[in-house]
């Protein structure tokens, strides 16, 4: 068996005459903000307009998308604040440095998706009632929603092709804001933080401070982005011809590493949902023995990129036990928020926390040219302060120590 | 009576089955959910589950299509559990959602409170505490070494240093231990309020009757300190 050592490129040279295929038809598909300013018209929900400025992608089959370059309130993810806090501050750290308006609510529950799909314990009213209450906070509070878990940015796409087709369900959700005292709302896009990041890109590569030339890196597209209803996902011809979602290469892409390909870029991590936390035996050999290996084997990257919680959390945590099972395994995890955080000078423990990840990430460090010893020094010394009671908290000020 | 000689589950009525596959053939979401099935085997391919399992995303599309309710029982019991919920099958040629009617006849399943349905929700249920009574599912203090030994000696680290390096997050709503972000008061009652008028909370009386007198009782006392009654959030879905 032949193993391939060398990183295909995504951008191969064709051995044939290029014949660059143009779509001509309609989408097959319905356009869901038409449905849902119908609606509006008829008086049956507001719909949330996305603010200027907005930065246009294109989707799946052809149409275009709007994503609000600021003015967003940031639906946060369980798993990302929980387990993988250098996640969501690495997104919060992005916004910042471009000087951009945001909101951190504290008004926010999760989607509860990852539950719903774990344990059935739920149904769609309360489901889609979660979704409206959220997105009616978003709205009374001035910003437009941006989700930075990739299950709730899946979800709610589902729940918007349930509302929009089903009056039933828009009564019953109706009812319900009623007793909430609270707006039925829904905004005109779902945006994932993640298709911020790929329209800023070419932003985030001119405020890039570190090299990434020799930086190869393997990407791994969330399920939950571009398999639930698939048309809402950012497709781009520059990018796999077109023919897989853009996402996350696109940055990888634009900071000057290289994406490399391999065999199973389109499986799934092996998070399960109910399966990472209570059957990991099953997440743990899919991730390693479908995903990892696969990686290691036909790429040798230095790092894997994802972009939502379950597939950064299964990829990363199930390399450990791994090893004692003799397994080809070793590839640091980051999401694209770290990956352009690093890029653009952010402190790898106190921005990144990188601390809470599982892989040894520190030669992918060095190869960036991170001094990660004194960056831990640095980290240790305001965790020293904080433990002593001179600090109650590191501030953004302090985390951004030069 | 099911054609296969080695059917389980026999000794169930067939009223019994018919009574939760009826169910879920009337679920809203059926009709865009299942199309028919070419039998090409995509979604198995494309699936995660079917590699360490003995499961096959095709099958459910099969036994709703054919309307074989023996079988349909059987896959209730026996294999909805091992589904990961990625939606790989999606990529079947039909549309058909292999995942959606799997979470259909999870739903069933549930409401009906099968034994098979709380063997599999047993080690979960600590988890659907915390994310029905704080609003979010996951929190830094589980984190522990002996709930995740595989997981590596990060997960040591993070549990022995978990409060100084919570308040070492410089975004102010990530300096808790028991909630993933800090979750206002306001989104627990608006979300107490939510289980109640969909069923929510009657729902886990009955896969765990432990969980739910607990959660009863944290939200009654929410509620009841905010001036509401936990009984005047009547089911709106009954009506």
């Amino acid at each position: 068996m032949s193993v391939t050592t060398q990183a295909p490129a995504v951008h191969t040279e064709s051995k044939v005459p290029l014949k660059e295929f143009v779509r001509k038809g309609e989408p097959p598909t319905e356009d869901y903000r038409e449905k849902l300013f119908e609606l509006e018209a008829k008086g049956e929900l507001e719909v949330q307009r996305v603010p200027e400025p907005i930065m246009e992608v294109e989707t799946k089959y052809g149409r275009k998308k709007k994503i609000p370059v600021e003015h967003t309130w940031h639906h946060k993810s369980c798993g990302q604040c929980g387990h993988i806090p250098g996640y969501s501050t690495s997104i919060f750290w992005l916004h910042r440095q471009f000087g951009l308006d945001y909101f951190d609510p504290k008004d926010q529950s999760s989607c509860t998706a990852w539950n719903y799909y774990a344990s059935s314990t739920s149904n769609s009213a309360a489901q889609a009632a979660i979704a409206v209450r959220n997105f009616a906070q978003a709205k009374l509070d001035g910003y437009f929603p941006l989700i930075h878990c990739g299950t709730s940015f899946g979800h709610y796409k589902e729940t918007r092709e349930e509302i929009i087709h089903h009056p039933e369900l828009r009564d019953q959700v109706r009812r319900i804001m009623d007793r909430l005292k609270m707006p039925f709302v829904f905004p005109e896009e779902i945006v994932h933080y993640s298709e911020w990041i790929h329209a800023m890109r070419h932003r985030i590569a001119e405020r890039q401070t570190l090299d990434f030339s020799n930086i190869v890196s393997t990407v791994h597209p969330a399920c939950h982005y571009h398999k639930l209803v698939v048309e809402d996902a950012i497709y781009d011809r520059e990018l796999y011809d077109g023919q897989r979602t853009a996402i996350v290469t696109g940055l990888v892409e634009a900071l000057g590493a290289k994406a490399a390909d391999y065999s199973t870029w389109h499986d799934c991590c092996g998070f399960g949902f109910r399966h990472i936390l209570v059957s990991r035996d099953f997440s743990r050999s899919f991730a390693t023995i479908r995903k990892i290996e696969r990686m290691k084997e036909e790429a040798d990257p230095d790092v894997t990129i994802t972009h939502d919680t379950g597939c950064v959390t299964t990829l990363d945590k199930s390399q450990f036990a791994a090893q004692a099972h003799g397994r080809n395994v070793g590839i640091p995890v980051l999401s694209d928020a770290q990956f352009a955080a690093l890029a653009m000078g952010a402190h790898p423990y106190n921005v990144c926390q990188l601390h809470w990840h599982g892989v040894d990430n520190k030669p992918l460090l060095e190869k960036m040219g991170i001094d990660h010893k004194k960056a831990w020094e640095e980290f240790e010394t305001i965790a020293e302060r904080i433990e002593s009671g001179e600090l109650d908290f590191m501030t953004w000020e302090d985390a951004d120590v030069k | 009576m099911s054609i296969y000689t080695d059917a389980k589950y026999m000794d169930v009525p067939y009223e019994e089955k018919l009574k939760l596959f009826k169910e879920v053939k009337d679920d809203m979401r059926y009709d865009h959910n299942l199309y028919g099935c070419y039998e090409c085997g995509i979604c198995v391919a494309a699936c995660p589950s079917a590699r360490f399992y003995d499961f096959s995303p095709r099958v459910f599309a099969q036994i709703m299509a054919r309307e074989d309710v023996d079988t349909f029982y059987e896959l209730l019991n026996d294999n909805v559990w091992d589904c990961s919920q990625c939606y790989s099958c999606t990529r079947c040629p039909r549309q058909n959602n292999p995942g959606g009617i799997i979470l259909m006849m999870r739903d069933a399943a549930v409401r009906a409170g099968l034994q098979s349905a709380k063997d599999a929700l047993r080690a979960y249920s600590r988890i659907i505490y915390k994310v029905m009574s704080t609003g979010t599912q996951v929190a830094p203090d589980m984190l522990q070494p002996d709930f995740f030994p595989d997981w590596g000696t990060d997960v040591k680290a993070v549990a022995e240093n978990l409060d100084v390096w919570r308040r070492a997050i410089p975004p102010e709503t990530l300096h808790t231990t028991e909630l993933a972000w800090d979750v206002s008061e306001k989104t627990r009652l608006e979300l107490y309020m939510i289980w109640k008028l969909t069923g929510n909370l009657e729902l886990i009386e009955g896969i765990d009757e432990g969980i739910y007198m607990i959660l009863e009782e944290v939200m009654e006392e929410l509620l009841d300190d905010n001036g509401y009654d936990i009984d005047d959030f009547e089911n709106i879905l009954e009506d």
